[in-house]
């Protein structure tokens, strides 16, 4: 079976992130750049499947500028064996439709059983690109799984809904996406680091997968402005010595919050 | 005035999803409401008069027995057929786990541009712009789509007002017999539907005006009912970190934060809680934040209004009687 994980790098959200005001765009330099969490745990779910089946070949797919590749480099020394790298100047501020239309070009030409990915990144989070992507391949999305459990031709799963879970399945090949209920992913071993060097990541550019330099024909998204939010004034704190509660709850009443 | 057409989500137990009345009301902003619902059942005649109330002027009901057995492709069908139908100048659905798939399969079948996570909306003279909350409320954007048909997904609980009632025209269309097939291997199909417990008596934590939130802090599932007691003497809401709800106190539908639910009540109270950042880009528009944590250092403080160094085993208790001690004066 062949595993095909989309791989995204981000800002760190541990740290904090900002937008550049003037080009309206996340500001590369603001965060370190990482391999999303989400991502992650997609991968992690290719690489039980592996575990259990040395058979099953996973491929990281990813689509950004000359940096993701570290991104790839993590998925392969976590245990992927081979890395794609859609790498073209024309897709730097891509809209999710034009991002989906490439990942879907991008696929066609890997090949594959099932496609992995996150349910939504943790700068854009639009959670749109899978089902965009499952669309122009006229596939079926098992979308936001808290766990997937994938058989010869069959996935099975539970998706997070929002009054509750439901149970679903799909005949392969499908597109799955998971959420942060998935299985943590695991650390990068020393040999994992070691064969990652060896490992293969091919480039692809736009023209070589047929893709116009702009996106015709389609509608595109424009921010039109961006606002910063005044920071919160500095508040009060006090260190309980036996009456904070009651100091509090006539803060609560003075300000008619109860 | 254009057609805006507003995806109304209807639960396999047969009741309107409570994201209409803010879908309807945006829909209201920019145009004429279309109500499309794709469901098992026809509407029943109370259905039809709800939506009415919430402001759709139209109906499109699609009715399909695939409605409870098949993901997300009924609902887009009723969209997509709708969309030739009625030449929307925008399409509106809520920001749900499904809705996003609907409205992304949409955009790329209309070719139309989408406007995801949509707080706020405003249309005129053929142009739709929505604002949108990043990175917690640290920046408001506003975008539009050039080129195409807006599909717009917006935040559940952002948009608060609803929309002047309406009689609504009502037209029903089978979808069965259709294109598309529940059976083919194109389907994701559902098997079981495992719904939460419902019956709790507290408001929904969304659109809650005040949350009480516990974190990792509270140590166990036992020692939460403290922050459900505290939420219960506040009329609140019960919210939690990523670390509560994956040590199982609480379930995950409590999770605010980045990947949680977003919230902006009244008041916040976080007990317990570190306040990482990506547990306040969950919270951080909120008018009031109260914090409690043994920790001074805690970054949640940063972004405090009232805040207490001390330990929530004391303080809480506490501050329930002090609180029911004030309302037996007042009442
Ligand atoms: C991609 C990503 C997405 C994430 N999304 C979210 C999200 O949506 N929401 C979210 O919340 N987190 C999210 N996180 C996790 C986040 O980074 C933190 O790990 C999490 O918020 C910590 O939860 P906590 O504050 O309950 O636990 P901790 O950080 O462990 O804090 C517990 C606090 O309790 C205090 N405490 C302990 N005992 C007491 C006591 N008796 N009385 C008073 N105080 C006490 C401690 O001083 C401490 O500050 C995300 C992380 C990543 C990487």
């Amino acid at each position: 079976m062949k595993i095909v994980v989309l791989i995204k790098q981000v800002p760190d959200t541990a740290e904090e992130r900002t937008l550049d005001l003037a080009t309206r765009q996340v500001d590369r330099g603001s965060a370190e750049r990482v391999m999303d969490e989400i991502n992650e745990r997609a991968l992690e779910v290719a690489l039980q499947l592996k575990d259990a089946d040395k058979r099953t070949e996973v491929v990281a797919l990813t689509m950004g500028p000359d940096e993701a590749t570290q991104a790839l480099r993590k998925a392969l020394s976590m245990g992927a064996d081979a890395g794609v790298h859609v790498l073209d100047g024309s897709l730097a501020g891509a809209d999710a439709a034009r991002t989906a239309v490439t990942l879907a070009a991008a696929l066609k030409t890997t090949g594959f059983d099932l496609v992995l990915a996150g349910n939504e990144s943790t700068d854009g989070r639009g959670g749109v690109v899978p089902a965009m992507v499952a669309e122009h391949l006229g596939l079926p999305l098992l979308g936001s799984l808290a766990s997937a459990d994938i058989s010869e031709g069959m996935v099975r799963g539970v998706r997070q809904g929002e009054n509750g879970t439901l149970n679903v399945h799909a005949v392969l090949p499908a597109v799955v996406s998971v959420t942060e209920r998935s299985a943590e992913a695991r650390f990068p071993n020393f040999k994992g680091i070691l064969t990652a060097k060896r490992k293969p990541v091919t480039t692809l550019s736009a023209a070589g997968l047929g893709l116009p330099a702009a996106a015709e024909g389609i509608a595109r998204t424009v921010v039109v402005s961006t606002a910063e939010r005044p920071a919160r004034a500095v508040g009060k704190k006090i260190t309980d010595e036996g009456n904070a509660a009651a100091e509090l709850a006539g803060f609560l009443v003075t300000n008619r919050l109860v | 005035m254009s057609n805006i057409l507003a995806l109304v989500e209807i639960s396999h137990r047969g009741e309107i999803a409570a994201s209409a009345r803010g879908l309807l009301a945006a829909a209201a902003r920019l145009g004429t409401p279309v109500a499309v619902v794709a469901s098992a059942r026809p509407l029943t005649d109370d259905d039809v008069a709800r939506l009415g109330q919430l402001g759709a002027v139209r109906i499109h009901s699609a009715v399909t027995a695939a409605a409870d057995t098949v993901l997300v492709t009924p609902a887009l069908e009723a969209l997509s057929g709708a969309v030739e139908l009625f030449q929307p100048a925008a399409v509106v659905v809520p920001n749900s786990v499904d809705g996003r798939e609907v409205a992304a399969r949409l955009a790329v079948r209309t070719g139309g541009g989408l406007l995801l996570d949509a707080v706020e909306l405003r249309g005129g003279q053929g142009t739709v712009a929505v604002q949108h909350s990043v990175f917690g409320g640290a920046y408001r954007v506003e975008s539009m789509v050039e080129g195409g048909l807006p599909i717009i997904t917006v935040r559940q609980g952002a948009i608060e007002d609803q929309a002047p009632p309406a009689v609504p025209e009502l037209t029903v269309i089978s979808l069965d017999g259709t294109a598309w097939d529940a059976s083919s291997a194109k389907a994701a199909v559902i098997d079981a539907f495992n719904d939460d417990a419902t019956g709790s008596a507290r408001p929904e934590l969304r659109s809650a005006a005040t949350v009480v939130s516990g974190g990792r802090g509270l140590g166990s599932a036992e020692n939460f009912v403290l922050v459900e007691q505290l939420a219960d003497a506040l009329g609140a809401a019960v919210g939690a970190s990523r670390a509560a709800v994956d040590a199982g106190y609480v379930g995950h539908a409590a999770q605010v934060g980045q990947t949680g639910v977003s919230v902006s009540p009244q008041l916040y109270i976080a007990l317990g809680i570190s306040g990482a950042i990506q547990h306040r880009a969950g919270m951080q528009t909120a008018k009031t934040i109260v914090a409690i944590n043994k920790d001074g250092d805690a970054p949640i403080f940063d972004v405090a209004d009232f805040g207490i160094v001390g330990d929530v085993f004391t303080v809480v208790p506490e501050l329930i009687e002090a609180l029911n001690a004030n309302r037996n004066v007042h009442v």
